[in-house]
């Protein structure tokens, strides 16, 4: 540490210019390589048997058949994975999840894998593992999971000192609820329901796993954190951490939803077991069913008002399931319900509740847009009962610098304002709206984070760059880094290329989430940056002979200062690194930080639609994102992360729906069956980038990658629900739903 | 002068109900020693992980960050996670 990271107003040169982003020919040529393109010599196949029950207990795996098949070369059950824990429970239930210990707590949950030398090998195998299971009663849905009959999914899960799936309560807020009520000259209260969304990722799982016989082992995988999955691996199989490399791949999107293990203990497990390398590929299938979607949730929404707009009180009930295993869904629903607004009496309440569905996991600012639809549809409501307008509502009520947030603590300068502003002055919302059409808008909320970051930059003989960093590249960070360090060392973008480097080549880095990789890295990039600018302005200082001090470093060129130097000419870095091996070896900088401080963001989004009052089909007309992101270093993958986060928000809204029948078993497991938005569902997505910089970056920049999946169910739902003339409180808002809720209200 | 050191409602518990409470620390690894200390049942907390927002600006990680004599405000909430 020890470096300044505050946000230091400059002009800069390159950062904010919309170069070519070094991964774009690989990734559009086929040469760039995802998790399942890599290839060992005598790998074998991977593949898992998984429960085809929602609950049940397993009595006995019987696998004799199996192992005498020709070809196949291990077998692995529960008691391959010794619980190496520690009684760790996060790290239980991650065993857990990724093989079942005596009994199967969801459709998918694995219970036996195989290893083969081929794939027809491999499934053979599976058909020939028989197991036996006593079927246990099963509970998929999150109210129901709460009521007191409910089949219980864990045992250790206690409330009041008896079993129960509610995992965690966890209450936010300040002020007197009951007496803002009270003062309330306007109270809505309304219930929705959102349904479990997969993050959608076009690339499946996959890992190849090779663990040789004296205990060191490689992991080439598609993740959002290859340091984190380091981690749990090597604990989950008891292995020296410092002899497991894990590279990642190319990524094909994560969305949250590969910050997690699955399946790659259970490869290395084979690996080891086959003293062979396991590559293990996951279906489509079974990335829905067994790899970690969003939670369903179930909320009460209650905000009362005063007719000149204030709002007196506010509250969320939110139910969120968790899957079959605890997480903090329902506590981040809560702290982020009503982060927007500046409110004297707030309360939320979140409860973490236990299903037998896949446990659920990180997608895209975790949470959030469900809490987001239900308030924002209720402040509509509201702002209509007042005869307010709803923009005007927002902005009467936006928390702004000084506000105690709902979650607790008080804001220090923040972009809420800002953006609503931008919404009313936007030419989108002067736009004419035709018959069946209608427009909605909310606003959203995101924390960010930062974490633990280590780069490496690297000056090769030939004066081109080299920066190693540890956050993997989903959206074009890479070359946003590459900008940063060619604005620090004064040279062309050309001259720099970012490379991810594997974790026997770095310090620890945290897993790209929560908006951090280009806000940490970037951080970390700006000093190791300044690092090597101390070592070249020293090497310069010694080709010349003169003291460092009288070297100066800008716009790429080393000069020497004062009136005896005046006859020197400048060096450029390529003539120093020329010189490097006379003058004291390789020019490097380094950098480790925990990059801690990301600033909060807040985004709002304008959404004009047309539902077909006959089919209930909805088209989105128009999609505005407005949004702060600090300082855009790279405008392109700015926008890019705007306008993904809007996209997957269409789908979450009008389609996604993880449907289970009555037996507890995942019905549509497939993209034709669940149906994630494509082109054609889609508007060009307008964006507005708003530049209030993160005093706590030297550039001012804040993580931009979640917040935009926020406003969207809520936009979406407004505008749906002025479009059609009912109030639309379940999503998605399939057409089949709309088209009941215009038919009820009909009734 | 210290600021009081406010806590979400999820951690009140561990501190015997208190909202808030006075503790002098110069940094955020201080505060966790002394908490730990003054009451126990904080330290499992700690170690599951505590987000400290100091002034509005939420620090996750680095347990060297100062706290300023002149704070407003100091607020434990929980280690959030992301996507």
């Amino acid at each position: 540490m020890g470096h300044d990271t505050n946000y230091q107003d400059r002009e800069f040169k390159i950062i904010g210019t919309r170069v070519k982003r070094p991964d774009g020919i690989d990734k559009v040529t086929g040469r760039a390589k995802y998790g399942a393109d890599a290839f060992a010599p005598g790998q074998l196949v991977g593949k898992v048997l998984r429960s085809p029950h929602a609950h049940a207990i397993i009595q006995k795996i019987d696998i004799s058949k199996a192992e005498k098949l020709a070809g196949v070369k291990a077998i692995i059950t529960s008691a391959d994975l010794p619980d190496l824990t520690g009684s760790n429970r996060g790290m239980t239930d991650i065993l857990e999840n990724c093989m079942a210990r005596g009994r199967a707590l969801y459709h998918g949950h694995a219970v036996a894998a195989v290893a083969a030398i081929d794939e027809q090998t491999a499934k053979q195998a599976l058909k020939l593992i028989k197991v036996t299971y006593k079927l246990l009663p099963h509970v998929t849905d999150v109210d129901e999971a709460m009521l007191p009959d409910a089949p219980i999914i864990q045992d250790f899960v206690l409330q009041d000192g008896k079993p129960s799936n509610i995992a965690g309560i966890s209450t936010f807020g300040h002020g007197d609820v009951d007496a803002g009520f009270a003062e309330a000259d306007v109270i809505v209260e309304k219930s929705y329901k959102t349904e479990q969304t997969h993050q959608g990722y076009i690339e499946p799982h996959a890992c190849l796993a090779n663990v040789s016989s004296d205990g060191s082992g490689e992991l080439w995988v598609t993740t959002q954190g290859h340091f984190s999955f380091r981690v749990v691996c090597s604990t989950l199989l008891g292995l020296d951490m410092a002899k497991l490399k894990v590279t990642s791949s190319e990524i094909g999107g994560g969305f949250g939803g590969k910050t997690h293990v699955w399946t790659e203990p259970l490869a290395l497990a084979l690996s080891r077991k086959a003293n062979r390398p396991v590559k293990l590929v996951m279906t489509r299938d079974e990335v829905f069913k067994a790899s970690g979607p969003t939670s369903s949730t179930s909320m009460d929404i209650k905000i009362g008002a005063k007719k000149d707009g204030t709002i007196t009180a506010a509250t969320a009930m939110l139910r969120y399931q968790d899957g079959a295993f605890p997480g903090i869904w329902g506590m981040l629903g809560a702290m982020t319900a009503y982060a927007c607004y500046d409110l004297k009496n707030v309360k939320t309440v979140g409860h973490d509740v236990l299903v037998n569905r896949p446990k659920v996991a990180a997608y895209r600012a975790p949470s959030a847009p469900m809490a987001a639809f239900g308030v924002e549809s209720t402040m509509d409501l509201v702002a209509n009962e007042i005869g307010m307008s709803p923009l005007d509502f927002r902005i009467k009520n936006a928390a702004k610098e000084g506000t105690q947030a709902s979650y607790g603590p008080v804001y220090g300068p923040i972009g809420i304002g800002p953006t609503l502003e931008a919404v009313k002055k936007h030419p989108h919302m002067r736009a004419k709206l035709k018959k069946n059409q209608g427009r909605g808008m909310a606003c959203g909320f995101w924390f960010n984070f930062g974490g633990q970051t280590c780069v490496d930059l690297n000056i090769g003989p030939d004066g081109t760059v080299s920066l190693t960093i540890g956050t993997i590249d989903v959206g074009g960070s890479r070359a946003s880094l590459s900008l940063i360090v060619a604005e620090e060392l004064g040279i062309p973008y050309d001259q720099v290329r970012t490379n991810i480097g594997d974790t026997a080549s770095l310090g620890h880095n945290d897993t790209t989430e929560g908006s951090r990789g280009t806000f940490s890295s970037g951080m970390a990039a700006i000093f190791a940056a300044r690092d090597a600018v101390g070592v070249l302005r020293e090497r310069a200082a010694k080709m010349w002979d003169i003291p460092v001090d009288d070297v100066v470093w800008a716009d790429g060129v080393a000069t020497a200062t004062g009136a005896k130097h005046s006859n020197l000419p400048p060096l450029t870095l390529a003539a120093i690194a020329a010189k490097a091996a006379s003058t004291g070896g390789p020019i490097a900088g380094h950098n480790e930080v925990v990059a801690d401080n990301a600033g909060v963001s807040f985004a709002s989004h304008i959404c004009d639609v047309e539902v077909d009052p006959e089919t209930g089909s909805t088209k989105i007309i128009r999609y505005t994102v407005i949004q702060d992101a600090g300082k855009a270093i790279h405008p392109d993958y700015v926008e890019g992360q705007f306008q993904g986060g809007a996209a997957q928000g269409i789908g979450w809204a009008l389609n996604e729906e993880y449907i289970y029948g009555a037996d507890g078993c995942l019905q549509n497991t497939g993209f034709l069956d669940y149906r994630i938005p494509v082109c054609s569902d889609l508007p060009f997505i307008d964006t507005q980038i708003l530049e209030i910089p993160n005093p706590n970056h030297p550039y001012g920049v804040r993580g931009v990658g979640e917040t935009s999946i926020v406003p969207p169910l809520a936009a979406i739902g407004n505008a749906v629900s002025h479009a059609a003339g009912v109030r639309m409180t379940h999503i998605p808002m399939s057409a089949p739903r709309i088209l009941k809720a215009i038919d009820d209200a009909k009734a | 002068m210290m600021p009081r050191i406010s806590l979400t409602s999820s951690l009140r518990d561990a501190v015997d109900g208190a909202e808030s409470i006075e503790l002098h620390a110069e940094t955020i690894g201080e505060m966790f020693a002394k908490l730990a200390e003054r009451y126990p049942r904080m330290a499992d907390r700690i170690d599951a992980g505590i987000a400290v927002a100091i002034d509005g600006q939420i620090y996750r990680d680095d347990w060297n960050t100062k706290i300023p004599a002149d704070a407003a405000e100091v607020f434990l909430m929980p280690r959030i996670q992301g996507g």
